[in-house]
């Protein structure tokens, strides 16, 4: 969060997206975050997926909680509305703004101590009840604003970088968000971009509630030896089961990595997925296996990256209320009051 | 029997049903009420009931009022003694020659009785025993069969019951076949039996005239419809969910596309009342009419998020149907508990536009109202209803709505004023009334985005910690407030017959008895002008009543006068002018409770010179 101003001139031969829009376009204000800082990389993903998606950036809405990873929306997609709301309660600010205009793209940017300790609540339920949005956790494991207490999210047994162990089990908001029926489900790594991008493009696409946990190194306060959101232990230990490419009836996205079997997934607004798959054996559509197969990895100290689930044919909030295609915040007077003759019959039930 | 003769009265009498809670009671006391309503008679009902599902006592209380007085009158006439358990209490509260009935179906020992009333024995178990072999068929329709005894004891007409007894079984024969033969049941052993009809009587009049009989929570239902409001998210809680649920019932009705048949509002069950809060933010943030329902514990819960709104400048309507606090106090009794609570919630230096309606009536224009105010203000309003109103049914006039009335929806810079080069700063007092321009998200592709934050910003919503740029942005927000004094619903003033130097503030549900309380006054030689409070802000013809008078009472249902506090805070005025008249037991105040008060306060001022006060 800054109110120094980003340079507003740019290279003229900017490459432009299918809407003639460059990557400056979807930038947003200088980021106050210390430089490293893994938050800082997911920005660049989210601004990098926008891009490649030709998304109008006044038509995203960004909304995130209190904390480092709340300050991000600031930093992307500057021609966009932004709320910084309150520790925690982003899901529901969130939840509102989708009932009001259904129209938009709804961008939750969380932390792990937002979503997984006072706000696991509304983490919960909103994913529970299918809102039409992408909700990232940047997550490193440990509250940076107030200076390295744990957060929820802090793996048994890591150390502080004042060497204290922390003896509270960790919550894993992946498993938690495949057990309240998340329909898009991913994890991913700061370090990655390319399979992030990719991940965050899909999840934009995804008609429901998605959720993609990104391990995020805090350089200042959760990237020493002993942590297990440091760069190097994530490298080390990041067992991707698959990347990705979104294609949305354009020109494939390029992609840098060995393919692998390719396994495309057609979602619900016609958008596919091509999943290149590192692990064979590994069912992107089975959220048991995906459950089962995480805890089976964790428990190695292993982090399961990658699209871990998805419905593609998953039913968002809306659907649920069966609300009217017409966003709820452009119906007047005339759509909405019943009128006096209606009160009179009204009046005379009530006599 | 007693030398105290037995009341007589026609039209004009307190009857109090003492049940059991699950009994299914409840719908033959509210069909009796409403008889005497058809009858022509007005009635104040009130339900007074524990906060558990099953077996705790329950009481309702039926006003039988030609007058038209609607607040609670104290005292009961007739007890309609149903439940053991209270049995004591419940003789112990009827007027000396009341009328007490009961199920004589087991003897009673005379020392369970007074001597200075009426006993009225039904054996009403003897009755349906002999009648119905279903245990629930016997629970339910005994309650009828009083309802029949009372029918013959107060001489009412029998075929009025049994039309309303049609209305609500309309289409079910069954049902309504044996609910007037369980009505006659109990209207022939009366007749047959005992004296018909008592000193208590209702006679047909014509004193209701085109009135409706409404709750006040449903009204504010209504008024939340035909305000505009597409979004709802709500927790229950006592007194205020049927708030939310009479919105559902009318917006099924009366919200959908006709064309598609789909809805054109979204209602949300919250998982608790900071959800509910944070999704009406998130929806008013982008441009649809949002509210929650709620009360004293989900306000506590709310704060942080109330604070949020009236910060970062966001509309939001809550409707806090206040109960005995504090804590989880009494949460199925009345109270005006939560006027500071609300007035002043959040950390910081905050204030919101509080709304007091008196009435159903009230409830329904001032909740359309809240939603033309929170998009003009942008800002919470909070409508204080309580559960006086909000759950009980109360007589009022007809709510009335102008079809020619379009939706306020404040100051909102679109996309061809944006076009057109307007300046647009999301804090940025354009005006002089203290009121910003918003955008709507997704208005404009380059221009009109801003953050919106909880923390301190400059007029162009960029963040700032500048001493000068945070104090300009709070005192543009008293700037506002102001504002709202004249926006929201001013005060009624109805001065004494005759000039006096004394006045009486009062709001919301206590209205009813206030007015009735002025006529108890007049009749000891008290003269009192009298000012109904409808909104904080204070519209400045409050400052000047208090100028005009040399005391005033202030009259409240809650422990610390808080609309007393509230007034000496924001007027600056000395204390020792403003009397505390507070009533806080949970119970309704009534009339009788006023004019005792404030006249013995009268009396007191007319015989010992008061020492002017001394700051």
């Amino acid at each position: 969060m800054t109110y120094i101003a980003k340079p507003k001139f740019h290279h003229p031969g900017l490459k432009k997206n299918e809407l003639g829009y460059t990557h400056r376009d979807y930038e947003g204000k200088i980021s106050t975050l210390c430089a490293g800082c893994g938050h800082d990389s997911i920005t660049a993903s989210i601004i990098e997926a926008c891009y490649e998606l030709s998304i109008e950036p006044h038509r995203v809405a960004k909304i995130s909680g209190i904390g480092c990873s709340s300050k991000t929306p600031d930093y992307f997609l500057g021609n966009s509305h932004g709320f910084n709301s309150v520790h925690g309660r982003m899901p529901s600010v969130l939840t509102g703004a989708n009932l009001a205009n259904r129209d938009l793209i709804y961008l939750g940017v969380s932390g792990d101590g937002d979503s997984a300790s006072i706000g696991f609540g509304q983490f919960a339920h909103s994913i529970r009840r299918g809102v039409n949005m992408t909700y990232i956790v940047e997550n490193n494991g440990v509250y940076g604003l107030t200076k390295g207490q744990f957060s929820a999210t802090a793996d048994r047994g890591s150390k502080s970088k004042k060497g204290v162990t922390n003896t509270d089990n960790a919550i894993d908001l992946v498993a938690i968000a495949l057990q309240l029926g998340a329909t898009f489900v991913a994890r991913s790594f700061s370090g990655d971009k390319a399979q992030l991008v990719p991940l965050i493009a899909a999840a934009i696409r995804h008609k429901g509630a998605s959720f993609i946990d990104v391990i995020s190194p805090c350089i200042a306060f959760n990237n020493h030896a002993g942590s297990t959101k440091s760069f190097d232990y994530v490298r080390e230990h990041n067992d991707a089961v698959n990347r990705l490419d979104v294609l949305v009836g354009r020109d494939p996205i390029s992609v840098d990595y060995a393919p692998g079997s390719v396994q495309v997934v057609e979602q619900h607004d016609g958008s596919k997925i091509a999943l290149r798959k590192l692990d064979a054996d590994y069912d992107p559509h089975d959220r048991l296996g995906a459950m089962t197969f995480l805890q089976k990895h964790s428990a190695k100290g292993q982090i399961v990256t990658g699209l871990l689930y998805v419905d593609p044919d998953a039913e968002d909030l809306h659907e649920h209320l069966n609300t009217v295609e017409t966003p709820l915040n452009r119906l007047e007077a005339d759509d909405l009051c019943p009128g006096s003759a209606v009160l009179d019959k009204i009046n005379a039930s009530l006599r | 029997m007693s030398d105290k003769k037995p009341i007589s009265s026609v039209n004009d009498f307190v009857v109090r049903f003492a049940n059991v809670n699950g009994s299914g009671s409840a719908s033959a006391n509210e069909l009796f009420a409403r008889a005497i309503l058809r009858h022509g008679v007005p009635v104040s009902p009130r339900n007074i009931f524990p906060s558990n599902i099953q077996g705790l006592p329950t009481w309702y209380e039926v006003r039988v009022t030609e007058a038209g007085h609607l607040g609670a009158r104290g005292g009961v006439d007739m007890m309609v003694a149903m439940n053991p358990q209270t049995w004591d209490k419940d003789i112990a509260g009827i007027e000396q020659g009341g009328y007490l009935f009961y199920d004589s179906t087991k003897p009673m020992p005379s020392t369970k009785f007074r001597d200075d009333i009426t006993v009225i024995g039904v054996p009403l178990t003897a009755i349906t025993n002999s009648t119905y072999t279903d245990p629930r068929q016997r629970q339910l329709f005994k309650n009828i069969i009083y309802l029949g005894a009372l029918c013959a004891l107060l001489d009412m007409d029998p075929k009025v019951i049994e039309q309303l007894i049609g209305e609500q079984y309309k289409g079910k024969e069954k049902l309504l076949s044996s609910n007037v033969h369980a009505l006659h049941l109990g209207r022939d052993w009366a007749l047959q039996n005992l004296k018909c009809p008592i000193g208590l009587r209702v006679k047909k009049a014509d004193k209701v005239g085109d009135r409706i009989f409404i709750e006040g929570n449903s009204a504010a239902a209504l008024g939340a419809v035909y305000g505009g409001a597409t979004v709802c998210a709500w927790y229950p809680i006592t007194p205020s969910s049927s708030v939310a649920e009479a919105f559902t019932s009318h917006c099924k009705k009366y919200r959908h596309d006709p064309a598609t048949g789909k809805a054109r509002y979204a209602i949300v069950q919250g998982e608790d009342e900071l959800a509910s809060i944070g999704i009406v933010i998130g929806a008013s943030w982008n441009g649809a009419r949002a509210f929650t329902a709620t009360s004293g514990p989900g306000i506590s819960l709310m704060t942080e998020f109330i604070g949020l709104s009236y910060f970062a400048e966001i509309p939001a309507v809550i409707m806090n149907i206040q109960r005995a606090g504090p804590s989880t106090g009494m949460p199925t009794r009345t109270q005006q508990c939560d006027i500071i609570a609300c007035a002043y919630a959040s950390h910081g230096d905050t204030k919101h536009v509080l709304l007091f309606p008196e009435d159903p009536a009230e409830a329904f224009e001032f909740a359309a109202a809240a939603f033309d105010l929170a998009e003009r203000l942008q800002t919470t309003i909070f409508l204080m209803l309580d559960l006086d109103i909000g759950m009980n049914h109360r007589l009022c006039r007809p709510l009335k709505w102008d079809d020619a009335r379009q939706y306020d929806r404040g100051k909102v810079m679109t996309t061809e004023m944006l076009d057109e080069g307007r300046d647009f700063g999301r804090y940025l007092d354009v005006d002089g009334d203290g009121i910003p321009y918003r955008t709507y998200p997704g208005t404009h592709p380059t221009k009109g985005s801003y953050f919106t934050r909880g923390t301190s910003r400059d007029r162009y919503a960029r963040y700032s910690e500048e001493g000068t740029v945070y104090a300009d942005n709070m005192q543009r927000l008293v700037r506002k407030f102001e504002t709202a004094q004249d926006l929201v619903p001013r005060p009624l003033q109805a001065n004494a017959e005759r000039p006096t130097k004394y006045g009486v503030i009062y709001f919301g549900s206590t209205a009813p008895a206030m007015d009735e309380a002025i006529g108890l006054l007049e009749a000891r030689g008290h003269q009192l002008d009298r000012l109904r409070i409808r909104a904080f802000p204070f519209h400045s013809s409050v400052a000047s009543f208090l100028a005009e008078h040399d005391f005033v009472y202030v009259v409240e249902q809650n422990r610390d006068s808080q609309l007393r506090q509230l007034i000496v805070n924001e007027n600056g005025i000395d204390p020792v002018r403003l009397v505390p008249i507070v009533h806080y037991d949970g119970s309704p105040i009534t009339a009788r409770f006023i004019a005792k008060a404030i006249g013995d306060h009268q009396d007191h001022l007319k015989v010992t010179p008061l020492r002017k006060a001394v700051s």
